[in-house]
Order: C-alpha cells, then sequence, then structure tokens
C-alpha cells in the first residue's frame, strides 16, 4: 500500500523538480498535472500548495476559472462535441443529440462504466468541415447524426474486444 | 517533381494524414520515383481538403477532396504517368476549372507563405523572404521603425482595429529596464480560425514581426499566449523558435546588431476574456484572468507591472512584409482610412469555405459570391454574421457594404478578428442571438455585475422567446438591458456583448415578433414552436425514418404510412434528413 502511494506521487515530484519558486507558472504547472493525472485531484492541489506556498483557494480559483481544468475524473475516451458558430448554424445540436442517445447520458457527462466522457467545447476552429467533434484528440468532420453514431460504435467495439 | 500534401488542423481532420500516408506508401514502392514528398498548412481552399499539390515541369495543380482510393488514380495518372487527372483538379496554372475564381480577388500579404512553404522548414520560408523585413529594421532607428509601422496605416487585427504604429510608440516612449513585446494568439471567437492558420502555416512570419516590435519598443522578452486548443500550432511556432535561434534571427546579439531578444510560448488553459489584453496579462503572471482598469495603460504598466505591448497573430504577420516592401507599398492597398488586407475564416453555410484574404474596402458581396461562391445549400443567404460574439450580423440588403473599419461599425456590426458566418434561410436570428449570449454568458469572468447578470438576465428572454413563451415588452426588456450590459462593463467582452442581440433586433426585429406574438419560428428552427409530420401521399413506408428516430417515436407497417407521436417527439430533425422521398414535414 505504501509503495503503491510513492509512486503517486511521483509524477508530481517530476512536475515539481524544475520549479523554481516563480508563482507565475501557476497554470502551466497545473497544465502539467493535470496532463500527467487526467484531472486536478484533491491531494495533488493540496501538496502543490504546501510546495510553492501558493493557497489553496487561489489554486482552486484558477483552477474553476479556466476551462480547461477539472476537478473530476474524465471518461477514457473524450468527445469534444464543438459548438462554435460554423457548427451551431450546421447543426450540431442534432449531432449532440445523437451521441447522447447513443451513449445514454447528457452533455457534459461520463458513462457509468467511465468510458466517455462528452464535453461542448466553444470552437475547434475546423469550421470548414463542420459540424466536427473531436474524439481522443482526432477530429471527425462533415458529420452527420449516422456519422458520429458510427464513430462511437467502432470504439465501443475496440473497447469490447480489448477485453 | 514536388508532391505537397496540406496539413494544417482542417487538412489532418478531413483526412490529409491518409492521403499523406498513402502518397508515401506509393512512391516508396515505385521503383526510379523522383519525388520529393512534403507537407504544407493551410491552403486556403479548406472546403475542398484533403488537398495535394503537384508541381512539375508543366507547372502546379492541386487536387482537392481526395480519399485514399482517389490518391492513388491520382498518382498512376499525374506521377506515374504525368499526366494530370482533370476531375480531381480543384486549381491549376495549365487548365481551368470552377474553382480558379476562388483566389482571383484575393491579395496575399498575410498569407503570402501559408500553403506555399514547408512551416518546419526554415529555408523554405528563407526562400520567400522571411526576416529580410527584421534585417532591414536591425539598420534602422527602432524610432523609425515605428514610424514606417505608424506610416502604413496598419490597425490591430484581434478586432478593434487601434492603430499598431502608435501603439508601439507608447511602449517605445515608456522608460523602462525591461518591457514585453506580447502576441495575443488567443483566438477565441467561435468561428475564427485565421490566426491558427497563419501560426500552423507560416509560425516565421509571427516571430518575425515580434522582433522587429521588440527591437522597435526597446523590449528584450516576448511571450506568446496561445490557445490551448490549437496544440499543431503550438508545436509549430515551437520549431520555428528553434530554428530561429539557430540562425541567429532570434536570442542574442541578433544578426550582430547587439540586440538581444528571446520568445517564449504560453498556453491558455480556455478563458475567451483572456482575449482582452489586462486579462490576459493577469493569465501570464498565473492568475484568473480578469480584466483590470485602463489606464494605467499595458503601455505604461503592463505585464508585471512592466512597459508592454499586445498584438494580435494577424498584425504580426503584417509586418515583416511592411518593413521589406515599405509602408508605401503597403498603403496602395485598402480605402482612404484603413490600409493592407484582412484575412477572413468564411465558415457557414457557405459553398467553398476557407480562408481568404482580400484587400480592405471590397464587398461583402464580394466574398460571399466571388470568392465563396455563395451558399452551400442552394437556398438564398440571408445573413452573414460579422466579429463572432462581439459582432453582429449584417442582412443581405446590406451586403454592398464595404469591408472597412468605419462602414463596418455603421451597421453595427464590427470588422473583428475575421470570422465570416454565412447563413442561410433555414438560420433562426433569434436563435443565432441567443447562441451568442448563451456564448458570452458563459464566458464572462464575473467581474462587472451588469456583465455578469444583464447577460444572464438577457439570456433568460432570448431563451424564453425560442421557446415561445415570450411576452409582450420582451424586446424593449432586451433595449434596455443591452443598453446597461454596454455603458457598465469594464472590458470589450461586456461591452459588445450585446452587439448580436441589437444587430438581429435591427434587421430582423419582424422574426421576435413572430416568435412572442405568433409563438412562429419563421425559419423553422425553434424546437418548441414547430412539428414534424409525415405526409401520406409522399410515404412509402420503407422504414428508414422509424428506423432512425432516437426517440423509436415513428409507428407504422412495411410498405405502410407511418405516424409520429407528437407527444415523444423531440423534433431532432432526424427523419427529415433520412427520408429519401421528401415526405417528412416540417412546419
Amino acid at each position: 500500500m505504501e509503495a503503491t502511494k510513492q509512486d503517486y506521487f511521483v509524477p508530481f515530484e517530476t512536475i515539481l523538480r524544475d520549479y523554481t519558486g516563480d508563482t507565475s507558472q501557476l497554470i502551466p504547472l497545473l497544465q502539467k498535472l493535470q496532463e500527467a493525472y487526467g484531472y486536478l485531484p484533491q491531494d495533488i492541489i493540496v501538496r502543490l500548495s504546501s510546495h510553492t506556498g501558493i493557497k489553496v483557494p487561489e489554486i482552486l480559483g484558477v483552477a474553476t476559472f479556466y476551462s480547461q481544468f477539472r476537478l473530476t475524473p474524465m471518461g477514457k475516451h473524450v468527445i469534444k462535441l464543438c459548438h462554435g458558430t460554423a457548427c451551431h448554424v450546421n447543426g450540431a445540436d442534432n449531432i449532440g443529440a445523437a451521441i447522447c442517445d447513443e451513449l445514454g447520458i447528457a452533455l457534459d457527462e461520463t458513462t457509468e462504466d467511465g468510458l466517455f466522457t462528452i464535453e461542448t467545447v466553444a470552437c475547434l476552429g475546423c469550421c470548414s468541415l463542420a459540424p466536427v467533434m473531436m474524439v481522443d484528440g482526432e477530429v471527425h468532420g462533415r458529420l452527420t447524426q449516422d456519422k458520429a453514431r458510427k464513430v462511437i460504435r467502432e470504439i465501443k467495439k475496440q473497447e469490447v474486444s480489448a477485453q | 517533381m514536388k508532391v505537397i500534401v496540406g496539413l494544417g488542423s482542417c487538412g489532418i481532420a478531413a483526412g490529409g494524414m491518409k492521403v499523406y500516408d498513402k502518397l508515401y506508401e506509393l512512391i516508396e514502392n515505385t521503383p526510379g520515383m523522383e519525388v520529393s514528398l512534403t507537407s504544407t498548412g493551410c491552403m486556403g481552399m479548406c472546403f475542398a481538403e484533403p488537398l495535394v499539390e503537384i508541381q512539375d515541369d508543366q507547372g502546379s495543380a492541386v487536387y482537392g477532396l481526395l480519399d485514399e482510393k482517389s490518391t492513388a488514380e491520382v498518382f498512376q495518372a499525374h506521377i506515374v504517368q504525368g499526366k494530370p487527372l482533370e476531375k480531381y483538379i480543384v486549381k491549376s496554372e495549365t487548365a481551368t476549372c470552377a474553382d480558379d475564381t476562388f483566389f482571383d480577388k484575393q491579395v496575399r500579404i498575410v498569407l503570402a507563405r501559408c500553403g506555399a512553404i514547408d512551416p518546419e522548414n526554415l529555408e523554405d520560408a528563407l526562400a520567400m523572404d522571411a526576416y529580410k523585413g527584421l534585417e532591414k529594421a536591425l539598420t534602422m532607428q527602432p524610432a523609425d521603425v515605428v514610424n514606417e509601422v505608424l506610416q502604413s496605416g496598419l490597425k490591430g487585427r484581434g478586432g478593434a482595429g487601434f492603430p499598431t504604429g502608435l501603439k508601439w510608440k507608447f511602449a517605445m516612449n515608456s522608460p523602462s529596464d525591461q518591457k514585453y513585446m506580447i502576441c495575443n494568439a488567443d483566438e477565441g471567437d467561435p468561428g475564427a480560425f485565421m490566426d491558427r492558420s497563419v501560426l500552423e502555416g507560416d509560425p516565421h512570419s509571427v516571430l518575425e514581426g515580434m522582433i522587429i516590435g521588440g527591437y522597435a519598443i526597446g523590449a528584450s522578452e516576448g511571450v506568446i499566449y496561445a490557445r490551448a486548443e490549437y496544440p499543431i500550432a503550438v508545436k509549430r511556432l515551437e520549431i520555428a523558435i528553434h530554428q530561429a535561434e539557430e540562425r541567429g534571427f532570434l536570442g542574442k546579439n541578433i544578426l550582430g546588431s547587439g540586440f538581444d531578444f528571446h520568445i517564449k510560448v504560453m498556453q491558455g488553459a480556455g478563458a475567451f476574456v483572456c482575449g482582452e489584453e489586462t486579462a490576459l496579462m493577469a493569465s501570464v503572471e498565473g492568475q484568473r484572468g480578469m480584466p483590470r482598469i485602463r489606464p494605467p495603460f499595458p503601455a505604461e504598466k503592463g505585464l508585471f507591472g512592466k512597459p508592454s505591448n499586445i498584438n494580435n497573430v494577424e498584425t504580426l504577420a503584417n509586418i515583416g512584409w511592411i518593413l521589406r516592401n515599405g509602408a508605401k507599398e503597403f498603403t496602395k492597398y485598402g480605402t482612404e482610412k484603413s490600409k493592407g488586407t484582412k484575412v477572413f475564416a468564411l465558415a457557414g453555410k457557405i459553398k467553398r469555405g476557407g480562408l481568404v484574404e482580400v484587400p480592405i474596402g471590397m464587398t461583402i458581396r464580394e466574398v460571399i459570391y466571388d470568392i465563396g461562391g455563395g451558399s452551400s445549400s442552394g437556398k438564398p443567404v440571408k445573413a452573414v454574421q460579422l466579429g463572432g460574439p462581439s459582432g453582429g450580423c449584417i442582412p443581405e440588403s446590406l451586403f454592398d457594404t464595404l469591408i472597412d473599419y468605419d462602414t463596418l461599425s455603421a451597421t453595427g456590426a464590427i470588422m473583428g478578428s475575421g470570422g465570416m458566418i454565412v447563413m442561410d434561410e433555414d438560420n433562426c436570428m433569434v436563435d443565432i442571438a441567443r447562441y451568442f449570449l448563451d456564448f458570452t454568458q458563459n464566458e464572462s469572468c464575473g467581474k462587472c455585475t451588469f456583465c455578469r447578470v444583464g447577460t444572464k438576465r438577457m439570456l433568460e428572454i432570448l431563451t424564453r422567446i425560442t421557446e415561445g413563451k415570450g411576452k409582450e415588452g420582451d424586446i424593449e426588456a432586451l433595449e434596455v438591458l443591452a443598453e446597461q450590459v454596454r455603458k457598465n462593463s469594464l472590458c470589450g467582452l461586456g461591452q459588445t456583448a450585446p452587439n448580436p442581440v441589437l444587430t438581429t433586433l435591427r434587421y430582423y426585429r419582424h422574426e421576435y415578433e413572430a416568435h412572442i406574438k405568433e409563438q412562429k419560428c419563421p425559419s423553422l428552427q425553434c424546437r418548441s414552436l414547430i412539428s414534424y409530420r409525415i405526409d401520406p401521399v409522399l410515404c412509402t413506408g420503407c422504414t428508414i425514418c422509424a428506423r432512425n428516430c432516437p426517440v423509436h417515436c415513428i409507428s407504422g407497417e412495411v410498405r405502410k404510412t407511418h405516424v409520429i407521436d407528437q407527444d415523444i417527439c423531440t423534433r431532432c430533425g432526424t427523419c427529415k434528413a433520412v427520408c429519401r422521398f421528401g415526405a417528412v414535414i416540417v412546419e
């Protein structure tokens, strides 16, 4: 048990190794920590506070201000549904409805098995391919409801065969 | 022979990597091929992605909308046999094709190298005059550099349109041991991708602008604040910075001039308000991105309390060109009051969407019809939205308006950073206003009460109207709130947040009235106000609608008329989209 706990903090120690006491580095630090842990766990925030001297409420103030940071774990596959203007006028709402129906959850929720999170984002910048979504970093454009469902079914299939 | 694959974000999203890999495989497996395969950034013709350009002794031909199969056909015909395959060509030096007109009216200053060079190869950029402007600037006095930019008439391309030279002059005249040159690459407007394309396609142009600016104002440190959602842009910027340092364009004693300048990239964390300069600086300092009261202006007290100058990506990408060719050359483009060109991200219901650069002073009509080819749906264009959440909708009747800071402001919209979203008859203007208010309300940092609460109240009213629950007096309440939010907000986000509502009220008041008084959405978009039914004459009973309905509310036997249960129907429109007989009617 003790060993696992120590392992847990290894990424933290690595990220904080180069910290020089410059508190303006808070946002890049949080970005790196989130990349390592998938989200910002409470114990990591507390540890960051004692390491840097930045108070916990201040860290939380920054973490909750920016939409990139998450205080709860995300699903294994993150679906970022673009809701930029071009996507909106090209029917992003309907794409969202199809994905929600396919996964049985609402927007900005995570499935119970922890496999999928649907997140709405302001704009992915691929407006000429609207409507678009990004799944695990890969952009899928010129979507129809059918195409969006197929992308998700494909991942589900891979998950099942991996088990 | 040179084969170039467009690998900007759009190109990759459309399948550009698959095309690249296919070409790589085909070239490797074919003996005796003397072909150099490279990649480039955005070529501008986003509507035809993925794109491949082939340059040989016949000239250049650009192929569009390729997949693995058509890539193999093009490879066989053009690359192996030297015969261009016309059916996939979208732009050619030798043959004429329908989409040639896309570039006819464009002038490329900012995008000159975008889509023409490999953005990860400095030699490519140097062969097209990168850093020549810097070389020239370093032989001049800083005050003369500022003067040159002032003479060019260049205005900030981020939206507000403040003269860049003047901004530099203030920063130059502010005495300090340390100054900062900041590049605002936090392109937050939904529906805009100009800055991303420039950073991905020609990062050196932005670095060159920053170094020249640093020299002019006397800064030794540069910061690029880039959106976290743009990973490719950040990666290419970092490569470009490294290359520029190796060649002595950046770092200590630049090109032997004695001038030192360093640039670092900081990734934003997702907050629209950080596009505002004082909020951006707070974010670089590691705080919540909230705007500060001005004065003091950043030119006196900016980042870490030191004099700072912030310019947008596109603004900076103009600088090298201006220094290289002279301010006078730049003033040949544009109108009397606004000089140069403007890059627009043309998207929405447009046939040929993409990245376009036009001389300031062109009409909206020319951009939408001559360059963009009109609407993608075949239905008449209804309006164009300029300036994103800070801008407004311009109706078709005003499409002869010149694209210029002053004339656009007179319509109630703004030039903005360059998002240009085309809408057709199917788009409801009340819904568009609600969409933008939803955005600004979400992104309000919360500092000013009118922005924080006022936008929320406006959103509630707009939502109510789109749900058919609008009341007498709602329009007037919106107008009062709009004025209060505009007047009592500290930064641009709040001051301009009412613009989408005010412009739609100005040009499409009848749509608001139809929603409120008749409970009707004239564009048949607002779900609470429409219903779907199946025409018994046209329905063939093919069952496709019933099989695709996400809430299973369509019933009927095979080859018999189907019926929609109105109580369960969510009006998602799937049935209408899948019906092959036009039997689903919305009213």
